[in-house]
């Protein structure tokens, strides 16, 4: 009696096996699959001529995906499990992947400026190519210019692109009323769209978190509404045309230049080829965004730089030790933004024509997601992550209409596996053993 | 010694709508001295703190400081401005450091204002003109200075969240120093220390209050620190003072014991009872006089 109830007890106790909870997981989440499959994807409708509806019916496309989903999910659960039996060694391997990766920060950055400044001159390189890595650039200036408000001062701005089209704005009302060139109009766009950043800045000094995060959302798109109604300005829908190209020290990128004006392959002795445009505004681009970066890495270091960040870790504290939030807060919207208004007038430039369609909601979207992604306040992150969102939907054409769908699910993959962004290290501005 | 007045509350009440948290309260803290303000939880004493740290605007009353001859209206000043202008530093009940940065970062956040002053409108900053990093170093000299005395100099380049709870105590204190105060306002800087460290602490106190010739004003729960090094004692019950005196005269006080233990224990000598609110009252505007 007693090896009998020895016996029980010991059925009782013992667990089922690890792989029936999977099972049963795996089962509902095919289920729910089907479930959701079945209107959407097994019943089609069809033309039968007249003008008719038919329906045709595809449950063996709903079968495949269910049994996908079921396979998928046990594969990633049986996964977990083996990883989390031997967590050591995986975390062993990321953390000397992110120790290399801290030692070799030097190195890395010099390889990618190489790689950067190389690109238009390597065999592989295209026109295509240029043009992407122009877009690329752009928004990994934009980027840099956000990680300043969100990164550093801990500011939730969703209306970013509002600074972004001031500055493409600015340059295109001087150009077309006052014929400006860009690099005269490039301080004047940085400069308005700071004052718009200091604008904004005020009625939210107070807010936080979820709440500026409404107010900019609403900022953002009062400044593209107004571009699209106020049409005696800033020709509404139409945009502004024929916005002026940058020229070379004065040398125009043109086949042909009116008289006394010269040309930049006339003066270098070269045949005339559309790319020296192309890849001058490539080059343009990238000193602009390697300035942005030099300033914003310089001035983390300085007490301004530190009070923002002190001011995103907590402001009480940053109140009573005497700083002025309202200067602090006010100075990363006014930076945040002439990077903004930098960029925009680029972009018009580059572009020769801007409307409001160019700046709504979804770039402000992006462009948070490219800080995000990044790792908050990481320089380096802003640059892969901008590579990674620009250049993956573009990769993406092959797959037609599944490319957004292929950008969404690495959004997710990056954001399960690396849940404080691609670089989530944070280099100290100073510290004692350097200054010994 | 004798002791010279840093900051003269008079007749300070602050109403949060018809809740009266601090109800015409006066007392004085010298240069030099350590003043505990203690008192049952509720009693109003981070409210006083709040008040005299630009946090809350006062309902009524006055708080001068005597900074360099002049006297200064604390309830006049901008929150923010107090820490350099009337040279009042504190710390909070709950740390609040810059946990996302390192010890050493936040020392130097800590010397904001004369570094700010040294980067010219961050210009001197950018182009890292020598004035500017001489005035770095020197923030950094006063930051190591500090690190030394609290026992974290090897622990400089940690995040502050990385330190144990005890470390991140002095470390809000040595940031609150960083700022060059004349009076330092401690918020239960002992609360979850263990014993030794609380030793620690006092030790840590009574240095700075003698080596830097400061006013500190500390609100503590914890008795071993308050009657150990405290050279004046505020006693606060439902936003009044009850009691003020040395440590001795506080604990002998029958307002003090009724306050800690409860009305029961009174009820034995219940002959008295009637008589004390009047003599707490009394007792209170005798300090205003000596203030004002």
């Amino acid at each position: 009696m007693t090896a009998a109830a020895g016996l029980a007890v010991d059925s009782a106790a013992k667990p089922p096996a690890f792989w029936v909870p999977f099972l049963k997981d795996a089962v509902l989440a095919a289920l729910v699959a089907v479930l959701l499959a079945l209107p959407l994807v097994g019943l089609q409708t069809y033309d039968i001529g007249g003008g008719a509806l038919g329906i045709r019916t595809h449950f063996d496309w709903v079968a495949i995906g269910g049994a996908a989903v079921f396979a998928g999910r046990l594969a990633l659960r049986v996964l977990q499990q083996l990883y989390r039996t031997r967590p050591t060694g995986r975390a062993r391997v990321l953390i000397s992947i992110a120790a290399w990766g801290n030692r070799q920060a030097l190195p890395i950055t010099l390889l990618g400026i190489g790689f950067a400044v190389a690109l238009p001159f390597l065999p592989f390189s295209s026109r295509y190519l240029i043009d992407l890595g122009t877009t690329v650039l752009i928004y990994v200036m934009l980027g840099w210019g956000l990680n300043v408000v969100v990164g550093l001062a801990g500011l939730l701005d969703l209306g970013y692109v509002a600074f972004y089209a001031v500055g493409a704005y600015t340059f295109g009302l001087l150009a077309r009323d006052l014929d400006f060139t860009f690099w005269e109009a490039l301080p004047f766009s940085g400069l308005v769209a700071a004052s718009f950043g200091v604008v904004l800045g005020f009625p939210v000094l107070r807010l936080r978190g979820d709440y500026l995060a409404i107010v900019t959302l609403g900022f953002g798109e009062i400044i593209r509404i107004v571009l699209l109604n106020w049409a005696p300005v800033t020709g509404g829908p139409n945009g502004i045309g024929g916005i002026p190209r940058p020229s070379f020290f004065g040398l125009h990128f043109a086949r042909s230049a009116p008289e006394g004006v010269a040309t930049f392959h006339q003066f270098f002795g070269l045949e005339f080829s559309p790319d020296h445009r192309v890849i001058f505004l490539y080059f343009v681009i990238l000193a602009m965004a390697l300035l942005t970066n030099a300033f914003t890495l310089r001035i983390r270091q300085l007490p301004i730089g530190r009070a923002w960040e002190a001011l995103r870790e907590d402001e009480v504290a940053c109140r009573a030790l005497g700083i002025n939030p309202t200067t602090v807060k006010l100075s990363a919207f006014a930076i945040g933004a002439m990077f903004g208004g930098f960029a925009g007038c680029f972009f018009a430039t580059r572009q020769g024509f801007i409307s409001p369609e160019s700046f709504t909601f979804i770039e402000s979207a992006t462009i948070l997601a490219i800080v995000v992604l990044g790792g908050m306040g990481s320089q380096l992150g802003v640059v892969l992550a901008a590579v990674l969102l620009v250049s993956l939907p573009e990769f993406g054409r092959a797959f037609a209409e599944f490319r957004m769908l292929i950008f969404g699910a690495a959004m997710v993959g990056v954001m399960v596996w690396r849940p404080r962004g691609l670089i989530a290290h944070r280099e100290p501005t100073l510290r004692l053993g350097s200054s010994r | 010694m004798s002791p010279v007045p840093l900051l003269a509350v008079e007749n300070l009440t602050m109403c949060f709508g018809g809740l009266v948290a601090v109800d015409n309260i006066s007392f004085t803290a010298y240069r030099g001295e350590i003043t505990a303000i203690i008192g049952p939880n509720g009693a109003g004493k981070t409210t006083v703190f709040n008040c005299l740290t630009g946090f809350y605007r006062p309902s009524a009353g006055r708080l001068a400081v005597h900074k360099d001859g002049e006297i200064l209206q604390l309830e006049r000043i901008e929150g923010f401005r107090i820490v350099r202008r009337a040279g009042i530093a504190r710390t909070f009940q709950n740390i609040r450091l810059f946990a996302g940065m390192t010890v050493l970062e936040n020392l130097i956040v800590a010397q904001h204002n004369p570094l700010m002053k040294a980067s010219v409108f961050s210009l001197a900053g950018l182009l890292g003109l020598p004035r500017y990093r001489a005035a770095e170093r020197a923030a950094v000299e006063r930051a190591r200075h500090w690190l030394d005395r609290i026992g974290l100099t090897d622990r400089a380049d940690w995040l502050a969240a990385a330190l144990p709870y005890g470390a991140q105590r002095r470390l809000e204190i040595a940031r609150a120093l960083c700022t060059g105060p004349a009076l330092l306002c401690l918020d239960e800087p002992a609360a979850g220390l263990n014993p030794r460290e609380s030793a620690e602490l006092n030790d840590l106190l009574l240095g700075v209050r003698d080596e830097e010739q400061i006013g500190i004003l500390l609100i503590e729960h914890d008795m071993s620190v308050v009657m150990g090094i405290s050279d004046h004692v505020i006693v606060l019950d439902y936003g009044r003072k009850i009691a003020d005196g040395t440590p001795a005269e506080v604990r002998a006080d029958p307002e003090v014991i009724k306050a800690y233990l409860g009305e029961d224990e009174i009820d034995n000598a219940a002959e008295e009872a009637p008589l004390r609110p009047l003599a707490g009252r009394e007792g209170g505007a005798r300090a205003n006089g000596a203030a004002a």
